[in-house]
């Protein structure tokens, strides 16, 4: 039916038309698809030209002077690793359990579809609103106040859909036979996941959590209320302490501090970019690695 | 109901596995229609039937693969030895430890020829060295592969040819030394040289095991039933001794499968 | 105690411990409404309606008009996806239709990197560069404009955008092509008049997934589009300064004392933000559920 547009066609189309309008067509999709990629490369390449200069091994490894507007940025990128940690510690147990269960345990009913909604749904929950929630439910109700465990708690759960949909792609990616064979020679379920699907899976798991973890890292509106210090003049001493982080730390250096230097923002920017996308790499060399590897 | 026979003239007293009125459905679609029939121990019965007619789904329900699957509807019982194993409190893993399953597809589980062969054993808690040795030389042999890869079983399992693969997981369903060997058309990806190995691997087994087998031919079914069934859209049509099923069915519609009026 | 009966423990703990994480969602949704509930709704009884939903925003003089705020995010919303709407249904069309596999390659990856670069990096850069582009070349007051937003933010919804057009596109049966080819169309007329019709209504959902992520933007959009909260009415709103609800939120909720009408006025907002793209994300996933169905999964 929709294939009827074409046979009302005149037969004699001009051909040479035709093919002149499809160059055209073809030219405007490689134009949009340039218009994608080329701003992508022009921020990668203007942040590494003008912060690359900023980057040594005192801009990385100490305490920031003179109001941040010299030093380094060491407790920021601390931070960020503290919390990325205090991050995973949370959400891979209940990410990649969350995953093993809908991919291995779960029955079609309504509750799974549930689940799913859940899911489908704390992933569209605006970031800022996991800092609300995390303000109202960490920070206060339980008393955690501004601290890492309240900024790790939410960057966790807002990062769970991202490990549990990519880690239920990697374990439903395994060919179910290889189940229904292990179940065949007296395998229970756990021990067919155990032995067989999970070491198969691992890879694809380890990718989305890699994933999953960059994306809580380089976050900020999630930790604004939940544990980020504008400054601090050493690093946090327990899991109660606020901290500086990378993101939060930009935010800041570039709206909140007349006068700074547009070397040091240009610096603290490449470092976040390059932590976050180099990792991003590795994560997907991971995947494709083992992809090619891989037997089935 | 007005059956037809189901129980081959030569039925011993004792049979291994009795299914009783089992129909089974997938979400709406019956599948299985009131299914009867005893299968006599050591001895070979085939499943025949055209593509589509539930023989592998009756398979499956004897080793109750099928327990996972959603929106699915089993009628009526399946015994092994007297035992109802869709009854309460029946360890599923103990009776397929009991019952041994071989796919259509040769499976090969990741990792080496050994650890194919070691997977059930080691599962069910066998740990001593000897006697996995055991194990892997005595199945191997009696899949007639032995000699084939004696000197490379530490290499992976999908290094095999299909063939081979497939001898490797009736190996290892025999690694468990089941009751039941459930065989669900092996030879149907197989040339002729490896069809011919593992049916001649299968008049060695029947000596020791209870076998059901869906044929990928009539003719294989000829060669190897000592009982045969004859499935059409999930009815039982027939169900004699291969010999007589084969040369004086009693069916028209057994008549028209074997003779080749069906494809 | 025997083997079998450890396995059928572990058995037993493992898929109660799994099941809990599974469920944990649902409790994690519920929970996050409890807690916008909890703190927002005081406002509404703190606040009268017609203040609540004014067109004056002045927490300071007990002002708590969200409009100009949503209309400032739907604003900067719509224009980002007609900027990201054409430029990612043409990406996803070239990489899943006709780029040669060179170009393929290149083109997801990047892609991939910029749904990887955090949203504060993409804020910075908007300010200190795309902003004073836009004061200069449009000859306006101030860079940091609603349009700057949109720009932001249309580049932010693409990763997602052309991803779920791809797979709207991916599944347009091959025999529908093979058709149109076969009645002599070129490869062109068959994505244009056959290919692209048939995968529209992936496309919506791809678009919806988009205005969602679009809408809930933060740091971005807090750092390039002035935050003024003025009422986007007249014409020339787009090269304006303009406020979202979640630059209001991020930007206020350090300062407002715990417990203040305003503060409960910050959560009413993420109530607000909530609903919209709960509203957002059920219409998308019902689309594509129903489709999953429809396919027969596993
Ligand atoms: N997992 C399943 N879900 C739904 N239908 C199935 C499934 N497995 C088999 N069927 C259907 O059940 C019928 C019988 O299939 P099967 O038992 O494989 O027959 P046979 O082995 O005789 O070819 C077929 O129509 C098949 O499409
Ligand atoms: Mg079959």
């Amino acid at each position: 039916m929709m294939l009827g547009i074409l046979a009302h066609k005149p037969a004699n189309m001009n051909t040479a038309r035709r093919y002149a309008v499809q160059r055209l067509g073809f030219g405007v999709l490689i134009l949009a698809s340039l218009l994608v990629v080329a701003p992508i490369l022009f921020v990668i390449g203007a942040i590494i030209a003008r912060g690359v200069g900023a980057i040594n091994w005192e801009f990385l490894t100490a305490m920031p002077r003179d109001g941040m507007k010299a030093g380094g940025i060491f407790p920021a990128i601390v931070g960020t690793l503290l919390l990325t940690l205090g991050t995973a510690l949370v959400a891979i147990p209940f990410g990649v359990g969350g995953a093993i269960y809908l991919a291995e345990y779960a029955r079609d009913t309504w509750l799974t579809r549930a689940i799913r909604l859940a899911i489908v749904n704390l992933a569209g929950i605006p970031s800022v609103v996991y800092g609300l929630f995390g303000l109202g439910l960490f920070v206060l109700f339980l008393g955690f106040g501004t601290s890492i465990v309240a900024g790790s708690l939410t960057l966790a759960i807002m990062t769970l859909p991202v490990i549990i949909s990519t880690s239920e792609e990697a374990l439903r990616s395994v060919p179910v036979e290889f189940r229904t064979v292990s179940a065949s020679l007296g395998g229970t379920r756990w021990q067919g996941i155990r032995n067989i699907v999970l070491p198969q899976a691992l890879p694809g798991i380890i990718t989305g959590v890699i994933l999953g973890l960059l994306r809580a890292g380089g976050e900020t509106a999630p930790i604004l209320f939940t544990v980020a210090a504008f400054f601090l003049p050493r690093l946090p001493q327990s899991p109660l302490d606020q901290t500086m982080a990378l993101p939060y730390h930009l935010y800041v250096i570039s709206t909140q501090v007349p006068g700074m230097p547009a070397e040091i923002q240009y610096g603290t920017a490449l470092v976040l970019l390059a932590l976050v996308l180099s990792l991003n790499v590795v994560a997907t060399v991971i995947r494709s690695y083992f992809r090619r590897k891989r037997q089935w | 109901m007005n059956q037809p026979t189901i129980q081959p003239t030569n039925q011993p007293t004792n049979p291994k596995i009795r299914i009783e009125h089992v129909s089974y459905t997938y979400d709406d679609k019956t599948v299985l229609r009131d299914v009867t029939l005893a299968v006599p121990a050591h001895a070979v019965t085939v499943f025949l039937g055209p593509a589509g007619s539930g023989k592998s789904t009756l398979l499956r329900l004897i080793n109750r693969l099928n327990d996972v699957l959603d929106h699915t509807r089993l009628d009526g019982r399946i015994f092994l030895d007297d035992q109802d194993i869709y009854a309460r409190g029946v360890a599923v893993s103990d009776l397929r430890r009991r019952v041994g399953m071989v796919f259509a597809l040769p499976l090969p589980l990741p990792g080496t020829i050994r650890e194919n062969i070691l997977y059930g054993p080691r599962l069910a808690g066998l740990r001593d060295r000897g006697r996995q040795e055991e194990i892997v030389v005595r199945c191997l042999t009696q899949a007639a592969l032995w000699d084939e890869v004696k000197d490379r079983l530490d290499s992976p399992a999908v290094s095999m040819s299909g063939g081979q693969q497939q001898r490797l997981c009736i190996a290892r369903s025999l690694a468990l030394e089941p009751e039941v060997l459930l065989l669900d058309e092996p030879t149907s990806g197989l040339d002729p040289i490896s069809t011919s190995k593992v049916e001649e691997s299968l008049f060695e087994l029947k000596q020791q095991y209870t076998i059901i087998i869906v044929p990928h031919s009539v003719q294989q079914a000829a060669r190897v039933a000592d009982h045969a069934a004859f499935f059409l859209t999930g009815e039982l049509v027939e169900y004699r001794p291969g010999r007589e099923l084969f040369t004086a069915p009693r069916d028209r519609r057994t008549e028209d499968y074997i003779t080749g009026r069906f494809g | 105690m025997n083997t079998s009966s450890r396995i059928r423990l572990s058995e037993f703990a493992v898929e109660a411990l799994v099941r809990v994480a599974g469920f944990s969602t649902i409790g994690f949704v519920l929970l996050i409404f409890l807690f916008l509930l909890r703190e927002g709704i005081p406002v509404f009884l703190q606040v009268p309606l017609d203040n609540l939903f004014g067109t004056r925003w002045y927490p300071t003089f007990d002002f708590f008009g969200t409009l100009p705020l949503i209309l400032g995010s739907l604003l900067i919303t719509f224009s980002a996806i007609v900027i990201a709407l054409p430029l990612g249904v043409a990406a996803a069309v070239f990489v899943r239709e006709v780029a040669p596999n060179w170009a393929r390659e290149i083109l997801k990856p990047m892609i991939e990197v910029l749904a990887g670069i955090p949203s504060v990096v993409l804020g910075f850069f908007g300010m200190s560069l795309v902003a004073p582009l836009i004061r200069t070349t449009l000859g306006v007051p101030t860079g940091l404009t609603a349009f700057t937003g949109a720009l932001i933010l249309a580049y932010m919804a693409l990763p997602t955008l052309i991803s779920v057009a791809e797979d709207a596109l991916d599944s347009v049966p091959k025999s529908y092509r093979d058709a149109s080819l076969a009645m002599g169309a070129t490869q062109w007329q068959t994505i244009w008049r056959v290919v692209v019709p048939a995968a529209r209504s992936g496309i919506l959902t791809a678009v919806m997934l988009g205005m969602g992520r679009a809408i809930g933007e933060t740091m971005a959009v807090m750092m390039v589009t002035g935050n003024a909260a003025r009422m986007p009415t007249t014409l020339d709103s787009l090269f304006r300064p303009v406020r979202t609800m979640t630059a209001t939120v991020a930007a206020e909720m350090g300062e407002v004392a715990q417990g203040s009408t305003h503060y409960h006025a910050l959560f009413g907002i993420g109530i607000i933000l909530f609903l919209i793209t709960f509203l957002i994300n059920l219409a998308a996933a019902s689309a594509i559920f129903q489709k999953r169905r429809r396919g027969g999964l596993r």
